[in-house]
């Protein structure tokens, strides 16, 4: 469960990058942040993940006031998320279950809980085959459903998705636009349609993304956001324009 | 922590080590270096020390009685003599006692054969427990009634003082500075691997893990190199040891110096070699890596 108050965000060189948001986001929910390039999605995500502290206001993340969180007790919040980034940012020198152990043994995992999870995981995201490739071995979107992985590995409540189609094959995401009516998913399509999944069994999703047709065909709540504020909040796609990236 | 977590930081702080081998082999040098010129300087300390007790034990200062006082009035003295602070011991020697021991010094000497114990002073020989102090006893064996002469060989002893008192100084002030530029050679070895693994940090942050887990690798590659350099200096001291205390024991001028043997001594260098190594490395973990997680 998610909930921002009146939450302001001002950078100290001046930038106001938030301008007094407030959002509940409840337990199972999937929602798209969506916005033109710095309407503030980022900092959102910034807030959540209490990289950033905000000006003022009040946030909520499964259970822990982020806004006042210790740095004792930031961790613990933290593996109630999982995170996926633009970028997979996935480490290069480890195979894809290595990948995997160590996020694990980072929150103290056994190694019996260890051997148990990883391969259910990578079965969820279609990569059972691949736990012994290394990073440099995989395409983009199966690096992206290794973050996914990553992400889901320590069960966490919530996911949050920082443009996860971002770094795929654009390509497909235009086909998509084409008037051909071609609906083959593409590997964009493939990453959105896993996080539903994801989502339907009953963890929290949160995509941040600047792709328009994702958004229109997943069909989730869609939160608008422009110039630190959100213009829009409904189901069903977005609307209101066209979306920059 | 968890126990199985162990293996894990014992593997990784290994991986880290061997990934920057140059820096890893710097910082094993440089330690090395240092515990081997402190080891080497606290020895001498520790030689000189053993000198002086020896010097301590062995050394005697003689205390002249008056000619005047009878063999009864110059025994009665010993009690006085021995209430002195520092002064373990005063044995009498009367004056054929001292003639005999004199006589026994020159055996073949036929012109000795014959002296009249009276040329000798009744005298007692005193055993001093610190010979820093020898000065001030002497003065105050001097001021006993009775006693007319005091002879005491300072010379060497202060020359002895000396000896240890520089060594004790160098070795300490040598022991801060190189202390110092271990750590900071380890720290920057380590900082070179956190920069390295810097986006696996992130990640681990990102996921939860807590600033103790995150450290641990680093501290048990601070503690491997500081070891390993421990180690290593421990046998290469022994070495040098071992080849100056055969120096000095085939040299004619430095055989009456006793070196101490090094098998009573190197329990003693293990544990402070390995105390050092392991201060030093894990020092300059935390020292690398406590900035890192401040950000």
């Amino acid at each position: 469960m998610i909930r921002l108050k009146d939450v302001e965000m001002e950078y100290e060189n001046g930038t106001k990058a938030i301008n007094g948001i407030s959002l509940n986001i409840d337990d199972g929910e999937f929602v798209f942040l969506v916005g033109p390039s710095g309407s503030g999605k980022s900092t959102i995500i910034k807030l959540l993940t209490g990289e950033v502290i905000p000006s003022s206001g009040r946030i909520m993340v499964n259970g822990f006031a982020v806004s006042t969180i210790t740095s004792r007790k930031l961790p613990m919040m933290l593996r109630t998320l999982g995170v996926i980034f633009q970028d997979f940012r996935l480490i290069e020198k480890k195979t894809v279950y290595d990948n995997l152990s160590f996020v694990m043994r980072a929150v103290d995992a056994s190694p019996k809980e260890i051997r148990q999870r990883i391969p259910y995981v990578l079965q969820l995201v279609g990569l059972e085959k691949k736990a012994k490739s290394y990073p440099d071995e995989l395409s983009g979107g199966e690096q992206q459903r290794v973050a996914i992985a990553r992400a889901l590995v320590n069960n966490p409540t919530t996911i949050i998705a920082d443009e996860p189609t971002g770094n795929l094959d654009p390509v497909g995401s235009s086909a998509m636009m084409e008037p051909t009516g071609n609906l083959d998913p593409d590997r964009s399509l493939e990453i959105m349609r896993l996080l539903v999944k994801i989502n339907a069994l009953g963890t929290t999703v949160v995509v941040v993304t600047h792709e328009k047709n994702l958004v229109d065909r997943i069909g989730k709540r869609v939160v608008s956001i422009d110039q630190g504020k959100i213009i829009s909040d409904q189901i069903g796609g977005y609307v209101g324009g066209s979306i920059h990236a | 922590m968890r126990k199985h977590n162990f293996g894990y930081f014992f593997h990784e702080g290994l991986s880290n080590m061997f990934s920057h081998g140059f820096m890893s082999f710097a910082a094993i040098g440089i330690t090395v270096a240092c515990l081997l010129i402190m080891g080497t300087f606290t020895l001498v300390a520790v030689n000189a020390d053993a000198l002086l007790k020896s010097l301590e034990s062995e050394n005697e200062i003689l205390a002249y009685v008056d000619d005047s006082y009878s063999e009864a009035d110059a025994k009665a003295m010993q009690t006085q003599l021995e209430a002195i602070s520092n002064v373990t011991s005063a044995t009498y020697i009367s004056k054929a006692d001292a003639m005999k021991s004199f006589q026994e010094q020159y055996p073949d000497e036929t012109m000795f054969e014959n002296l009249d114990p009276t040329i000798f002073r009744d005298r007692y020989a005193i055993h001093i427990s610190d010979l820093g102090k020898t000065q001030e006893t002497v003065a105050k064996i001097s001021a006993v009634p009775g006693i007319v002469k005091v002879n005491a060989y300072e010379e060497i002893s202060n020359g002895f003082i000396t000896v240890r008192n520089v060594a004790t100084v160098v070795c300490v002030a040598l022991i801060l500075v190189l202390f110092v530029v271990s750590v900071f050679i380890i720290s920057n070895t380590i900082k070179l691997t956190t920069f390295d693994r810097r986006e696996e940090i992130a990640i681990m942050r990102m996921v939860g893990a807590t600033n103790g887990f995150i450290r641990w690798p680093f501290v048990y590659e601070g503690f491997m190199l500081g070891l390993l350099g421990a180690v290593i200096a421990f046998f290469l001291q022994w070495a040098l040891y071992s080849a100056v205390s055969r120096g000095v024991a085939t040299n004619d001028t430095l055989q009456l110096i006793r070196i101490v043997d090094f098998r009573t001594l190197w329990g003693s260098v293990a544990a402070t070699f390995a105390a050092a190594g392991i201060v030093i490395g894990v020092g300059g973990s935390l020292s690398a890596i406590r900035r890192f997680l401040q950000v």
